[in-house]
C-alpha cells in the first residue's frame, strides 16, 4: 500500500549557506498588503529625506598651488591621477586616493593656459603665456635627473588652449588661429583661421575624432574637420562662449559655456538654434565637462558655484558651493563618472561626489537593492509636492541667491515689456522669439 | 607610299596566322585583332620616321666630318624663355597670330584622329569664352559648405545609436567591456595558424569533412542523423527503454524470490492457480476471439507432439532411474515418479474440441499475470526518475493502450513455453517478457504517430480513457462474477473492451488484497475529511461560527446529494447559508424603532434580514438604547441640505431707486427685477447622486491638496496614465523578488573604478565582424574544437536549457 504524504523540497526553505538570509515564504496576495500607494509614498518621502540628510558631496580639498588653478587634465588611464596648472606657470600632479601632490614642475612663465594628456597616458602637453608648447613625461624624473620637457615648440603668438586627439599622435592648439600639430613635427600640419579673432578653447570630438570645435573671441563657435582645408561652419552668439565640450556618447552634441550665464547644447547639424538652453548660473560660466556616460555635465561659474545639469534639461539638478571656494575656473568629471574636480581662484582643487548622497565604497547586494528601490521610489513620487519640496531644496550663498532673484525680476520685466509691446503694436509686427532663438545671432557658412 | 605598304605588310603578317589558326573566331575576337592592328600601324609608323631622322643625322655628321675643322660641336641647350616669355605665349612671333588651323595642319594627314579634329573644329567655330573663376572667398564658402554637408552626413550615422540609448531601459558602462569568464575556443585561437605538418594534416582532414567551426559544431552527416529523430521522440524512446529496464529488474527480483521459495505446496498451488486462470482466459478468448483461441489450441497440440516425441516424463532419465531404485523403500520417490508419469499423461492426452478443452491449464504464466502483479512493485519501489512519465507507476492505465495485436500476443507467448520447463525457465521467461514489453512500446509509438496524424484525436483520447477507467471503477463490483454481462460488453468499442479487461484485473487484485480496495474508499472520502481537518479554532467566536456552520451543513449535504447538479435548487441553499452567517451583524432596520420614510431611490438598499430568535434579546436592548433616534432620516436630511447648498442661488442685482422712484414701501418693478436677476447654470451632477447612503463632499480640501500633484507631469499623456503608474507598487511587499529587481533596475549602471571610454564605432562593428568571420572556413577551428564537437550536438538537443545558458554566457560582444 502506498502512503501518501505531504513532501516539500528542502531547496524551498533551506538556505544554501549559513550566511544567507533565511528564506521567508511570502504571500503576495494584494488583499493582505493593503494601502500600497500610501505606504510607498511614505517610503519615498523617507528616502528623499534621507537623501538630503546624507547629501555631503564635498570630499577633499587639494592645496599646494601658489596661484589660482587655471586648467586641469585627467589622466586617460589612471583614475587616481590628476594634472593641474596654475596661473604662476606651475604644473602639479596629484594622487587623488592619497590626496597629495606627487610632482611639481615649473612649466611656463606666466599662466599655464591649457593642458592635455596624450591618449595613451605616457606624456602630457602644456601651453603657456610664454608662447610655448611643451610636452612632458608622465613619469616623474628619477633621482638626480633634471625636470625637462620632452619637447618644446616655440610659437609666434600666445596659445590659449590645447587638446589632444583621442586616438592618434595629433594635437590642436588655439590662439590667434587653430593649429593642428603632428607630435613629430615642429610646425603645424594644418592651420585654420576664419577672419581675425583669437580663440579661447579648442576641443576634439571624442567620437568622430577628426572633428574639432573652438570658441572664438568674436562670440563665435567654429567647427572644423581635421581632414579638410577649411573650417566647416561658424555660429555667432550674442555673447562670447568660454569653452565647449563634446558629449562623449552622442557624437553630434556639444555644449558651450557662455558669458551670458547660460550653457547651450547644440546639435552639430543644426546650428541655427541651440537644442537646449541650460540656465541657472548667475554669472559667466567658465568651464564645463561632460560625465563620461554622456548623461550629465558639470559647469563651473564665476559665481563661485558648480552646477550639474542633466544633458536634456534646462535647469540644474545640483549646485555645489563652499564658503571658501572662489570663482571656479576649471572643472573636470572623473572618468569613472563618480567624482567631480574643481579648480578655483583661491588656489585649491576640490574633490566632490557626483551624486551628493551616494555612499562610497563597496555595497552589499542588499544595500544595493535597497538603494535601487529607494531611488525608484523617489523617481516615482518626484512630482508630489511633499517629495519635491524636500528633494529640490538647496542652500545657496546669499550673494548667489539674491542675484538669482534679481535676475528673475529682470527677466520678468523684460518679458512683461515685450508682451506689452506686442499688445500695443500691429499683430504680427512683433514676432515671438523663443528663448532658444534669442541667443544665436547668425550662422556663417 | 612605302610606309603604307609596310603597314599593310605588317597587318597581313599579323592577320594570316590568326586566320590559319582558327577560322571560326568570333566577331569580338576579330575586333580585338583589328585594334591590335591599329596599334601596330602607329608603332611601325613611328619607327619609320625615327629611322629616317637618324639616317639624316648620320648623313649630316658625315658631311660635317668631311670638313677640315674638326671642332666638336657642343650639345646646345635651348632655353624656352628665349622664345616664350614668361607672361604671354609667344614673344618671338608677336605679330603672327596662331590659329587652330595652323596647329591642326600637321595632323591633317593622319586618318586616325578625325574625331578630335571634329571637336577642335567645333571649338574654333564657337565664339564665347570661359567664365572667370570664382573669387577665393566664394570658393572657400562653397568648400566649407560641401565639407560641412559631408561631415554632418557622416556624423548622422550616430543618430540611431543615440536614439537607442535614449530609449534604453538601462545603460551599462563601460560599453566595450570584455566578457568575464572563459572564452570560446575559436575566440582564443582566432589568430592562430597551423604550422606543423601534424596540425596541417588535422586541419585538412577537418576541412575535407566540412567541419564547421562556429556555432552549430556539427558536420552535415551529424545534423542529418540528428534530424532523423526529433527531440521528443528521443525522449519518449529513452523513457520507454528506461521503463523496460526497470520492469525487467522488478521481474528478475520477483522471479528470484519466487524461485527461492522451497515449499512444494506453494508451487503446486501456484501452478494450479495459473492453470485455472489460463483456463478462464482461454474460455473467454473462445468467446471473444475464436481465431486466436484456435491458434492457441494448435500450439497446445504442438506441445503435445513434442512431449510424445521426447522421453522427458517417461521416467527414463538419470534422475528417474535413481528414483526407481529408491522407490522400493521410499514412498516419496514413488510419488515423484507417479507424478512424472501423470504429467506425461496429461501432456500427451489428445485435445478434445475447443469447447470442452480443459486439460491445458498450467502452461499459462504470461504477462497478464505480470500486469496484475506489477503495479505493486512499481508502487513499492519509488521510481528513480520523476520526470519520466513511464516511471510514474500507473501501469494499469497504460496497459490497455496497445492495439489489439499486441493484446493477443502475450498469451501466445505464454503457450509457446512448454509447461515442463518449470523452474529453470524463469529467466528466459523474464527476458521474453521484456521483449514483449519492448514490442508493446514499439507499437505504442506507432500508435502515437498515427494519432499525431489524426491530430484531433490526440487531446481527446487521454480524457476518454480516464473516464472509462472511472466508470469501470464504479461498476466493477457488479461485473466480477457475471459472465453474461461480459458477453454484452462485446458490442462495446475496442477501447471499452480493453478497459474492461483492465478493470477485471484490478478487481482480481482487489480480491487478493482487500487493503487496496479500502485505500480506494479512503481516497473517495478524502475531501470531506480534509474539510473537517482544515478548520482551526482559535477563539470562542470561531467555535460559535463553526457550530453554526455545522448545523447549516447538516441540512445542506442532504439537499445537495439528493439533487442532481445543474438545477436551481442547489444554488438556493447557499444564499441562505450566507444570510445565516451574516446574522451577527446588526441591521438598523431591525434595531431602530422609528420607521424611516421610504424614499424611492434608484438603488434601494438590498439587505433584508430574517429575524432570528437568538438575536431577539440583543435587538431589544439596542432598540431600547436608540429609542427615538432616527439616524437614517437625519442622514437623508443632511444630504438634502448639502445638495441644496450646492445648488447655485439666483443673484438679485436690482438696485432700488435706479431708473425709477425708490423709498419706503416702493418695490422695484417686476420688469426690472427680471432683468437683473442672474440665474446660474445648474451645477454638474453630484458624485453621490446615485448612492443613497453616501455623502461625497465635493469641496476642495486644502489639507489634501498639499499632497496632490498639481499638474500632469511631462511624460504622461493623461491623468489616468499617471494614476495607474502611481498605483502600481514596486516594492518587495507586493512583488516577487525578480519583479522587484526588474522594476527597480537603475537607468545607468557604472562599474566601480572602471574608466568609461567614449563611444566608438568598434563597439558596434565588433558584432558584425564576428558574424562575418563565422562564414569563412577559417583555419582557427583548431584542435581544441575536435573533442568538443561530439558531445556538443546531442547536448544541445537534449538539454535546451543548458545549451541556452551556454549561449548567453558566450554571447559575442
Amino acid at each position: 500500500m502506498k502512503v501518501k504524504v505531504l513532501c516539500r523540497n528542502p531547496d524551498d526553505y533551506v538556505r544554501e549557506t549559513t550566511k544567507d538570509i533565511q528564506r521567508v515564504p511570502r504571500n503576495y496576495d494584494p488583499s493582505l498588503h493593503p494601502f500600497e500607494v500610501p505606504r510607498e509614498f511614505t517610503r519615498a518621502l523617507n528616502a528623499t529625506k534621507l537623501e538630503r540628510v546624507f547629501a555631503k558631496p564635498f570630499l577633499a580639498s587639494l592645496d599646494g598651488h601658489r596661484d589660482g588653478v587655471n586648467c586641469m587634465a585627467k589622466h586617460p588611464t589612471s583614475l587616481a591621477t590628476l594634472l593641474s596648472g596654475s596661473c604662476d606657470g606651475e604644473v602639479k600632479m596629484w594622487n587623488l586616493t592619497n590626496r597629495e601632490c606627487t610632482r611639481t614642475l615649473q612649466a611656463h612663465e606666466g599662466f599655464v593656459r591649457g593642458m592635455c594628456a596624450r591618449f595613451c597616458g605616457t606624456s602630457f602637453f602644456t601651453v603657456g603665456d610664454d608662447k610655448t608648447i611643451k610636452q612632458w613625461k608622465m613619469e616623474a624624473p628619477s633621482y638626480g635627473e633634471e625636470e625637462e620637457p620632452l619637447n618644446t615648440i616655440l610659437g609666434k603668438a600666445v596659445y590659449t588652449g590645447i587638446d589632444h586627439h583621442w586616438k592618434e599622435g595629433i594635437f590642436a592648439t588655439c590662439g590667434q588661429q587653430v593649429d593642428i600639430w603632428d607630435e613629430q613635427k615642429s610646425s603645424p600640419i594644418r592651420t585654420f583661421s576664419w577672419g581675425v579673432d583669437s580663440f579661447s578653447s579648442v576641443r576634439f570630438n571624442p567620437v568622430e575624432t577628426h572633428l574639432l570645435a573652438s570658441c572664438a573671441s568674436d562670440r563665435s563657435i567654429v567647427l572644423y574637420d581635421m581632414r579638410e582645408a577649411t573650417p566647416l561652419k561658424k555660429v555667432i552668439m550674442k555673447l562670447r562662449s568660454n569653452t565647449l565640450c563634446w558629449n562623449p556618447m552622442e557624437a553630434f552634441h556639444f555644449t558651450c559655456a557662455n558669458e551670458d550665464y547660460n550653457l547651450y547644447t547644440f546639435d552639430m547639424r543644426r546650428l541655427d538654434a541651440p537644442k537646449i538652453v541650460h540656465m541657472d548660473h548667475v554669472s559667466a560660466v567658465l568651464d564645463l565637462d561632460y560625465c563620461p556616460t554622456g548623461t550629465e555635465f558639470v559647469s563651473a561659474s564665476f559665481d563661485k558655484t558648480v552646477r550639474i545639469f542633466p544633458k536634456d534639461q534646462g535647469r540644474s539638478r545640483e549646485v555645489y558651493h563652499t564658503k571658501r571656494m572662489q570663482h571656479v575656473i576649471c572643472v573636470k568629471w572623473s572618468s569613472d563618472s563618480k567624482y567631480i574636480l574643481t579648480g578655483s581662484d583661491e588656489m585649491n582643487i576640490r574633490l566632490w561626489k557626483a551624486k551628493a548622497s551616494e555612499k562610497l565604497g563597496v555595497l552589499s547586494q542588499r544595500e544595493k537593492a535597497a538603494l535601487d528601490y529607494s531611488e525608484k521610489l523617489k523617481e516615482k513620487f518626484q512630482h508630489h509636492p511633499q517629495v519635491r519640496r524636500i528633494a529640490r531644496h538647496r542652500h545657496l550663498p546669499k550673494a548667489v541667491y539674491s542675484l538669482s532673484k534679481e535676475l528673475h525680476v529682470m527677466k520678468e520685466a523684460r518679458r512683461r515689456k515685450e508682451r506689452n509691446v506686442r499688445k500695443h503694436s500691429k499683430p504680427g509686427s512683433v514676432p515671438v522669439v523663443t528663448e532658444k532663438e534669442k541667443h544665436v545671432v547668425t550662422v556663417v557658412k | 607610299m612605302a610606309k603604307k605598304r609596310n603597314v599593310e605588310k605588317s597587318a597581313d603578317t599579323l592577320k594570316t596566322p590568326s586566320l590559319t589558326v582558327a577560322q571560326t573566331v568570333e566577331d569580338e575576337d576579330e575586333r580585338e585583332l583589328f585594334k591590335v592592328d591599329d596599334a601596330v600601324i602607329s608603332a611601325s609608323e613611328d619607327e619609320g620616321g625615327s629611322d629616317d631622322e637618324r639616317k639624316h643625322r648620320k648623313l649630316l655628321d658625315a658631311i660635317s666630318s668631311l670638313g677640315g675643322k674638326k671642332r666638336r660641336k657642343l650639345a646646345e641647350r635651348s632655353e624656352a624663355s628665349a622664345q616664350i616669355s614668361e607672361f604671354s605665349v609667344s614673344a618671338e612671333g608677336a605679330g603672327e597670330k596662331i590659329t587652330l588651323g595652323d596647329l591642326l595642319g600637321t595632323i591633317e594627314k593622319t586618318a586616325v584622329i578625325t574625331k578630335t579634329k571634329k571637336q577642335l573644329k567645333n571649338l574654333q567655330n564657337r565664339s564665347d569664352t570661359l567664365e572667370l573663376p570664382l573669387s577665393r572667398k566664394q570658393t572657400e564658402k562653397i568648400q566649407r559648405e560641401v565639407a560641412y554637408g559631408k561631415s554632418s552626413e557622416e556624423i548622422s550615422s550616430w543618430q540611431g545609436v543615440v536614439l537607442r540609448n535614449q530609449k534604453a531601459e538601462q545603460l551599462v558602462f563601460p560599453l566595450n567591456q570584455e566578457p568575464s569568464g572563459p572564452k570560446r575556443v575559436e575566440q582564443v585561437v582566432a589568430g592562430w595558424k597551423a604550422q606543423t605538418p601534424l596540425e596541417q594534416e588535422i586541419f585538412n582532414l577537418l576541412r575535407m569533412n566540412k567541419q564547421p567551426v562556429h556555432d552549430p559544431v556539427l558536420t552535415p552527416t551529424e545534423e542529418a542523423s540528428l534530424k532523423a529523430m526529433s527531440l521528443e521522440e528521443a525522449k519518449i524512446r529513452r523513457a520507454e527503454l528506461q521503463k523496460a529496464r526497470a520492469l525487467q529488474s522488478y521481474y528478475e527480483a520477483k522471479a528470484k524470490r519466487d524461485k527461492k521459495i522451497k515449499s512444494k505446496k506453494y508451487h503446486r498451488v501456484l501452478n494450479k492457480a495459473k492453470r485455472k486462470e489460463f483456463l478462464k482466459e482461454f474460455e473467454e478468448m473462445r468467446k471473444t476471439d475464436p481465431a486466436s483461441a484456435l491458434e492457441e489450441l494448435e500450439k497446445m497440440e504442438l506441445a503435445r507432439m513434442q512431449e510424445r516425441m521426447s522421453l522427458k516424463h517417461q521416467n527414463s532419465g538419470k534422475w528417474a532411474k535413481s528414483r526407481a531404485i529408491m522407490a522400493k523403500y521410499d514412498n516419496e520417490a514413488r510419488k515423484a515418479m507417479q507424478q512424472q508419469l501423470e504429467v506425461n499423461k496429461e501432456l500427451t492426452k489428445k485435445l478434445v474440441i475447443p469447447s470442452e478443452s480443459r486439460d491445458e491449464e498450467g502452461s499459462e504464466e504470461g504477462p497478464e499475470e505480470a500486469a496484475v502483479a506489477l503495479p505493486d512493485f512499481v508502487n513499492d519501489v519509488q521510481p528513480a526518475d520523476a520526470t519520466n512519465p513511464w516511471m510514474m507507476g500507473k501501469l494499469t492505465a497504460e496497459a490497455p493502450e496497445p492495439a489489439e495485436g499486441s493484446d493477443i500476443e502475450p498469451p501466445a507467448e505464454g503457450v509457446q513455453q512448454p509447461e515442463n520447463q518449470e523452474d529453470g525457465t524463469d529467466e528466459e521467461e523474464v527476458i521474453e517478457e521484456e521483449e514483449v514489453l519492448l514490442r508493446e512500446f514499439e507499437e505504442r509509438r506507432k500508435l502515437r504517430q498515427s494519432e499525431k496524424g489524426d491530430r484531433d484525436l490526440v487531446p481527446v483520447m487521454p480524457v476518454e480513457r480516464e473516464e472509462i477507467v472511472n466508470e469501470k471503477d464504479a461498476t466493477g463490483v457488479v461485473e466480477i462474477s457475471e459472465d453474461e454481462e461480459e458477453e454484452e460488453e462485446e458490442e462495446v468499442s475496442e477501447f471499452n473492451s480493453l478497459f474492461q479487461k483492465l478493470a477485471e484485473k484490478e478487481q482480481e487484485a482487489a480480491m487478493d488484497a482487500e487493503t487496496t480496495n479500502s485505500a480506494k474508499v479512503e481516497d473517495h472520502e478524502e475531501p470531506a475529511l480534509l474539510e473537517e481537518g482544515l478548520t482551526r479554532l482559535r477563539t470562542l467566536e470561531d467555535m460559535d461560527l463553526l457550530s453554526q456552520e455545522v448545523s447549516v451543513e447538516m441540512d445542506e449535504p442532504a439537499a445537495l446529494s439528493t439533487e442532481t447538479p445543474g438545477s436551481e435548487e442547489t444554488t438556493i441553499p447557499q444564499p441562505s447559508k450566507k444570510k445565516k452567517r451574516k446574522k451577527n451583524m446588526i441591521d438598523c432596520n431591525e434595531v431602530l424603532t422609528k420607521e424611516a420614510k421610504v424614499i424611492k431611490i434608484p438603488l434601494a438598499p438590498t439587505v433584508i434580514e430574517e429575524e432570528e430568535e437568538n438575536e431577539e434579546v440583543q435587538k431589544m436592548i439596542i432598540k431600547e438604547a436608540f429609542a427615538g433616534d432616527d439616524v437614517i432620516s437625519d442622514f437623508l436630511k443632511e444630504k438634502r441640505k448639502l445638495e441644496e447648498a450646492g445648488k447655485p442661488k439666483v443673484v438679485d442685482l436690482t438696485l432700488p431707486g435706479w431708473g425709477e422712484w425708490g423709498g419706503l414701501g416702493l418695490k422695484p418693478s417686476r420688469n426690472k427685477r427680471r432683468r437683473f436677476r442672474v440665474k446660474a447654470d445648474p451645477p454638474p451632477p453630484r458624485q453621490d447622486k446615485n448612492l443613497p447612503s453616501v455623502i461625497i463632499s465635493e469641496k476642495r480640501n486644502s489639507s489634501i491638496t498639499v499632497h496632490q500633484v498639481g499638474q500632469l507631469p511631462f511624460p504622461f499623456a493623461s491623468p489616468e496614465q499617471f494614476e495607474s503608474c502611481i498605483r502600481t507598487p514596486i516594492g518587495n511587499t507586493w512583488n516577487t523578488q525578480r519583479t522587484v529587481q526588474k522594476l527597480t533596475a537603475p537607468k545607468v549602471v557604472t562599474q566601480m573604478g572602471a574608466i568609461i571610454e567614449p563611444i566608438t564605432k568598434e563597439d558596434f562593428i565588433k558584432g558584425k565582424t564576428l558574424a562575418t568571420t563565422g562564414k569563412q572556413p577559417d583555419i582557427s577551428l583548431s584542435a581544441g574544437k575536435g573533442p568538443n564537437r561530439g558531445s556538443k550536438g546531442p547536448q544541445k538537443k537534449g538539454h535546451p536549457k543548458r545549451s541556452q545558458q551556454k549561449k548567453t554566457k558566450n554571447k559575442p560582444k
